[in-house]
């Protein structure tokens, strides 16, 4: 019945790894050709590929782990979609029902440890229950603001000699959940004449915007007002990287323009996006300026940190659909003169620190160039997936994602050991695109026994390691807070990669010139049928920035080790 | 400020667990919490108070809202309405303490619900404050148990809270 109604949901791929409590799934699962089971090598690594797997297409991801160790090794995954609001479906085998409570062999209470980290969860109790659970956790974690969804099942649910009556329901209707549908329009048409009176706006966009399909509809609200965007870490692809109007990411790691431009604005236009602490710096002194549009399916999220003046609630789309012909209906147009000026101070911060980094006082690579050469050979096209850590900031500072659901990091959680899991799941359900995990030496030994995983369903994901020979984050905030007392942020073990994926099967490559990047990375990405390592050592010392100051305001950071706003 | 929050949920295993975690993990307080099933069984009546300031308690009822087991929420304390808490206090009733107590007790109108030589166990109800004003009135005399059942409350007027 479980196999059975995955398959009627439209499921192709699962993701997991068999134990005692789901022999019967995994029997089921062997007399059937339409869901096709993808063994991994560690039950995290099955929910990130179905993390991915939602986050490159905004469809529930589906994992599969047996009771006790399968399922909290998978609590790190779910807890990863949970914080990120991806949608996903893990089952996890539980053992009979009679034996629950009573500390049976690979009993663990999943209800209890999951349900901190899932948008909600529920118990088979009578096997008859089976399909419309399933239908419901699909409809849940896909609707309003997404979110992972366990469905425990006790081993007696899945008796394959019992019979019970099947029947997939087409849809669901639950009298405790509605998702909003559309925002109120009263609060849409006064947000929209503030927008057209602002003179310092700035349109600040997160992860709703992707996860809501709105990416279309913020680029041509924003063509048609002349303002800024900027995204957050988690919001990179909703608007085109290489577009005038784009000023970069915001926050800790954005851009000076973008935490610039933020700090001096008279109106910011947030949407999907929830006023994170990477984000904000101190909210005492956020945008002391500014009135507060703020848009997001979750009411929760309104408010939450940050004041909202104008809170809209609704799925993005379609408050940016209504937006938009208010705009185009409108007699009054956007302030031009003041937008000018307003255009002219931000191209003029652009100026003073785009992105710049030193290039002169290393023998060695700098990442920031392996990044934007790596953005050069794709194209900007790749779906790039990160770890966690100084790559991950300089992947999103320097990538220039052109589409939305192409830039696939756990931006809330932080799971070092995401990259890699996330590339394979993106890969089997886009075979013909370039996937790159951008990651560090670090990280990638988080769950690098996927490279078995790669080898065994011909997975040709190409892995990015900025190799600096320590835990770069850590060793950043050593450096700026410790006075550079490394305390265990330094790897003098590490092995040699070429030869450990090598002995998987797969090509390695290590990288210790400039000179040699861009043919190297060229020959890899020709490499359509291989798994390609590449081992980019890396300046050891580089620091990213810029990196807000503790405490401060939007604009209040460091420029580099020496300059300071 | 005290606030009274009534949610009215699905009668389902897990749902007050849903409910408390979420308290816990969003370190909320939580001062006193009731909860049972209403006239339709598939739905609990549940009322908790807690004490934060208004962005606090607007937080509290909109992740409360957003339990896919919680049916709807409100805020009693925000409107005119009725709170009430049962409380059996068991006391040492002996010697000219027992008069005492009696009189204190009519009172406050609580009822004498069970008698030894030695002992009554008083039932009271009232609002909450009202029930502290009779634990001091006692003075004296000597509590050997207290059992309160958290409040619960209800709006005033035609205001229901229900499907």
């Amino acid at each position: 019945m479980v196999v059975r109604a995955l398959r009627d949901e439209g499921v192709k791929y699962i993701y997991g790894y068999p134990g005692g409590s789901l022999l019967h799934v995994y029997d089921a699962l062997f007399q059937q050709e339409d869901v096709q089971h993808v063994l991994v090598r560690h039950e995290q690594a099955a929910t990130h590929m179905a993390d991915a797997y939602a986050r490159a297409t905004g469809k529930a991801g589906v994992a599969l782990v047996t009771s006790g160790p399968g399922a909290t090794n998978a609590v790190t995954g779910i807890a990863t979609a949970f914080t990120d609001s991806i949608p996903m479906v893990v089952i996890t085998g539980q053992v009979m029902s009679h034996l629950i409570g009573e500390d049976a062999f690979q009993e663990t209470d999943m209800l209890g440890i999951s349900r901190p980290v899932v948008k909600h969860n529920f118990s088979v109790q009578r096997p008859e229950d089976i399909p419309s659970i399933v239908k419901k956790a699909f409809h849940i974690a896909e609707s309003g603001r997404p979110g992972p969804v366990v469905i425990d099942l006790p081993k007696d649910m899945t008796t394959p000699t019992e019979r019970y009556p099947y029947e997939y329901p087409k849809q669901v209707k639950m009298r405790s959940y509605t998702p909003i549908t559309r925002g109120h329009s009263g609060q849409i048409k006064k947000a929209t004449d503030l927008l057209l009176n602002a003179k310092r706006p700035v349109i600040y966009t997160g992860g709703g915007v992707i996860l809501g399909h709105a990416s279309d509809q913020l680029t041509e609200l924003s063509r048609l007002l002349n303002f800024p965007v900027t995204n957050t870490l988690m919001g990179l692809g909703g608007f085109p990287g290489t577009d005038r109007q784009f000023i970069g990411m915001l926050g800790m790691h954005g851009s000076y323009e973008a935490n610039m431009a933020m700090h001096h604005a008279d109106l910011i236009l947030a949407v999907g996006a929830r006023f994170d602490d990477r984000v904000t710096n101190a909210t005492d002194k956020f945008c002391p300026t500014a009135k507060i549009v703020h848009i997001d399916i979750d009411p929760a999220s309104i408010s939450k940190t940050v004041q909202a003046d104008i809170p809209i609630v609704g799925p993005a789309k379609v408050v940016l659909d209504e937006m938009i012909q208010l705009v185009k209906g409108s007699k009054k147009q956007p302030d031009a003169e003041a937008l000018k000026a307003w255009w002219q101070q931000i191209d003029e911060w652009r100026q003073r620190h785009g992105g710049r980094y030193r290039t002169d006082d290393s023998e060695l690579m700098k990442p920031q160039q392996v990044i934007e050469m790596l953005s050069k050979v794709t194209n900007g096209d790749a779906f790039v997936t990160s770890d966690v850590g100084q790559h991950q900031m300089f992947a999103a500072q320097y990538y220039k994602f052109n589409k939305p659901n192409r830039w696939i990091n756990s931006g809330g959680l932080g799971t070092m050991g995401f990259g890699l899991p996330a590339a394979m799941g993106v890969k089997m359900n886009f075979p013909d695109d370039d996937v790159v995990c951008v990651t560090g030496e670090g990280s990638i030994q988080m769950n690098i026994q996927e490279l078995s995983t790669c080898s065994q369903y011909d997975l040709p994901v190409k892995i990015l390691c900025l190799n600096n020979q320590s835990l770069g984050m850590v060793r950043q905030w050593q450096d700026m807070n410790y006075e550079s007392r490394h305390s265990q942020s330094y790897m003098n073990s590490l092995p040699d990669f070429v030869k450990l994926v090598e002995s998987y099967g797969h090509v390695g490559m290590k990288i210790e010139k400039y000179a040699d990047l861009e043919g190297a990375m060229r020959e890899a990405f020709a490499m359509k049928d291989r798994l390609v390592f590449m081992d980019v050592a890396v300046d050891p010392f580089e620091h990213v920035y810029p990196m807000q100051v503790p405490r401060g305001a939007m604009r209040d950071m460091w420029l580099s080790k020496t300059e300071r706003t | 400020m005290r606030h009274i929050i009534s949610v009215l949920m699905e009668n389902e295993p897990g749902a007050l667990s849903r409910v408390v975690g979420l308290f816990s993990q969003r370190n909320y307080n939580i001062e006193s919490l009731t909860v049972a099933p209403t006239d339709d069984a598939t739905l609990s009546r549940l009322t908790v108070t807690t004490i934060g300031n208004d962005r606090v308690v607007e937080q509290i009822t909109k992740q409360l809202n957003k339990l896919v087991d919680v049916v709807k929420v409100v805020d009693l304390s925000e409107g005119e309405h009725i709170e009430r808490e049962v409380m059996m206090i068991k006391l040492k009733a002996s010697g000219q303490m027992r008069a005492e107590i009696k009189r204190t007790c009519d009172i406050f109108r609580g009822q004498i619900i069970d008698v030894t030589p030695t002992t009554y166990t008083v039932q009271l109800v009232g609002a909450s404050d009202k029930l502290d004003a009779f634990i001091s009135a006692l003075g004296s005399a000597s509590i050997m148990e207290v059992v309160r059942s958290g409040v619960c409350g209800v709006a005033r007027g035609e205001k229901v809270l229900s499907l």
